[in-house]
């Protein structure tokens, strides 16, 4: 359904942008029918520039990135809003997500506005109320109030619900639950998993490993930028290939497991060469040829691929 | 015994009243203990953690009594409290290591708050290299300014700081929710580190993430809705849980291996109530399944087995 091929996203940065980052490097993945994607990385992988891409704030430097064999930087006028019928967001932090001087359903009416203005009062209030309820919230309790009235949870269930009253094929859920508390979160966790089922496929961006393992179909562990491994999810946890994704699960907190001791690697100052394996500076197993040469994405089982010259 | 905190309540002033953001609580830290201090977003922790030490306004002190190994702790007293703050108690506040002055070298920055104890950067340099060095951090990072850190690399400046005059008890507040996994377990591994060292004699790990006191604290105490709900040494608070809110906390965990379509993990409904003069009684008695008409009358904090308390009227 969504396909990424090669895209890069290099930031211009620095005084008169004369520096460069490269935030996202020749990534390429898809996204099918009723899949929940989780991509994992830490700060500064570029997860975000990813899913931001997808939802086409930030134009990809180069690549391209299909939804449904269309190319969707490559949309105008009509198609573009049509995109965004099918693709919506959902971010981190639900508090700046609205604006604190309007009730929170204020979402939904600017909906309405743009996209659906020839619908009756009494037509739009009760595909409100299905969005709501399909988020698992009672529409009498929570219609009416000013963002601070309610909670992180409902907040964030409200944006879910918005993008549920388009027609929308594809979440791109962008760390949406990391502000929420434990007992709330599960619910809302939960509430993708139940979107799936009735069709939707999401693209959940996380840096909580047990969160992406709880939910996701296939999982892709990004490191600077690039992809490190994907594969479907349970054998990328049970079966970790890349070092870079060992380590990560070494470190991952669990509620039924002490930590090893072993002393975690910091992050050195030995960078690669422009061309060596960006794990290289970090790397417990890296060889001279690793300095050199960035490892391809190799499968080594049935959708299972890891770019290591070591695993593959 | 090093700190024993007794009845402790701390309310807010608002225009519209107070908010009892810590209701009674009574407890105490052995010399050694790494206590965990979990609970949600609003349920006081916070607020119990920086009275302790610096109880600014809007902050007011009620009532209740402190102690640090035997001595009293005027809390209520922000001035007499200079006396304490950094020698005998000392704090990392969340975001402390996006608050070090951009202007100051970091070096410079520790002379300074030593200059205002009265005491010499050039005596205790030789201490704070090797504590550097014990951290992973080179000496040079004394002739930077914090901006030219990484994040990881300033909270673990932070904590140098902060235990640099070995203090009695340490409060750590969310140090590890904005890093990442690799590194939130190195800060932890320092923390265990600082007191095995004995840097530091105690210390209250505030944190929202249950999975992490798991790793690194010897008991837990958890909160809800500005109560003391339950505490127990780490194992018996993850494997048997007595209070209902504890219980479903743990169980809304997703552990690595647990998924949705094998195993569906369950929130608790509900929110917990305003603080703004909340009425009497079990404050999780709405969300809780168990309740029933005691629940009206406040629970003590009572010690059902040795190291293990529970405000429940179910569990008393």
């Amino acid at each position: 359904m969504l396909a990424l091929e090669n895209v890069t996203k290099i930031y211009r940065t620095g005084a008169l942008g004369l520096r460069r980052l490269t935030a996202v490097s020749e990534v390429s993945f898809e996204i099918g029918e009723r899949e929940i994607v989780a991509l994992i990385g830490e700060s500064g992988s570029g997860k975000s520039t990813i899913g931001k891409m997808i939802l086409r704030l930030l134009r990809p430097t180069s690549g391209t990135i299909r939804f449904e064999g269309q190319d969707i930087f490559a949309l105008n006028g009509r198609a573009v809003k049509d995109y965004y019928r099918k693709v919506q967001g959902v971010f981190q932090d639900p508090f700046a997500s609205y604006n604190p001087i309007f009730k929170a359903d204020r979402i939904f009416a600017l909906i309405r506005e743009e996209f659906f203005p020839h619908l009756s009062r009494a037509q739009w209030e009760q595909k409100v109320e299905e969005a709501l309820r399909a988020v698992g919230l009672n529409p009498p309790d929570v219609l009416g109030k000013y963002p601070h009235q309610l909670s992180g949870g409902q907040l964030q269930r409200f944006l879910i619900a918005r993008a549920l009253l388009l027609d929308i094929r594809l979440l791109v859920a962008d760390e949406i639950i990391s502000m929420l508390d434990a007992s709330t979160r599960v619910d809302v966790l939960n509430l993708l998993g139940d979107l799936r089922e009735r069709g939707l496929s999401i693209l959940f961006i996380t840096h909580d490993l047990s969160l992406g393992h709880y939910i996701s179909d296939r999982a892709i562990v990004l490191y600077r930028g690039r992809i490190v491994e994907m594969g479907p999810t349970e054998r990328v946890y049970a079966r970790p290939l890349h070092p870079y994704t060992e380590m990560l699960m070494a470190s991952v907190p669990r509620i039924d497991q002490k930590w090893a001791r072993q002393p975690a690697r910091m992050e050195q100052s030995v960078t690669p060469g422009p061309t060596g394996c960006v794990y290289y500076g970090r790397c417990p197993i890296a060889q001279e040829i690793c300095s050199r040469r960035m490892p391809e994405l190799v499968e080594v089982e049935a959708g299972h691929y890891v770019a290591c010259f070591m695993r593959s | 015994m090093a700190l024993r905190v007794e009845n402790l309540r701390i309310y807010y002033r608002t225009l519209h009243g107070y908010v009892h953001a810590v209701e009674g609580a009574t407890f105490s830290v052995r010399d050694g203990e790494i206590m965990g201090l979990a609970g949600e977003s609003g349920c006081g922790k916070t607020t119990l953690g920086h009275s302790l030490v610096y109880m600014k306004p809007p902050m007011i002190y009620m009532e209740g009594k402190v102690f640090l190994d035997g001595q009293e702790l005027p809390i209520w007293d922000m001035r007499r409290m200079n006396e304490f703050r950094w020698r005998l108690v000392s704090i990392i506040p969340q975001y402390a290591m996006n608050a070090l002055n951009p202007t100051r070298r970091i070096g410079h920055l520790i002379a300074d708050l030593l200059a205002e104890r009265g005491l010499s950067y050039k005596h205790v340099l030789p201490e704070l290299k090797r504590r550097l060095d014990l951290v992973q951090l080179s000496p040079e990072v004394l002739d930077r300014y914090p901006f030219e850190l990484s994040g990881g690399m300033r909270q673990r400046m932070v904590m140098v700081i902060s235990t640099l005059l070995n203090p009695s008890l340490l409060i750590a507040d969310e140090i590890t929710s904005a890093l990442d996994v690799s590194t939130q377990k190195a800060v932890c591994e320092m923390i265990i580190e600082f007191r095995n060292r004995g840097f530091v004699r105690s210390t209250i790990f505030i944190t929202h993430d249950m999975s992490i006191l798991y790793q690194i604290a010897d008991t837990v105490l958890v909160m809800y809705a500005g109560q003391l709900v339950e505490k127990a040494p780490v194992e018996e608070i993850f494997r048997s849980p007595r209070h209902p809110y504890t219980r479903m906390l743990i169980a809304a965990l997703p552990r690595v291996g647990a998924r949705q379509r094998t195993e569906r993990l369950r929130g608790i409904p509900g929110s917990p109530p305003r603080l703004l003069d909340p009425p009497p009684g079990c404050r999780f008695r709405d969300r809780c399944p168990v309740a029933f008409e005691r629940c009206t009358e406040t629970p003590p904090f009572v010690e059902v087995e040795p190291g293990h308390f529970v405000a429940c009227w179910r569990e008393i």
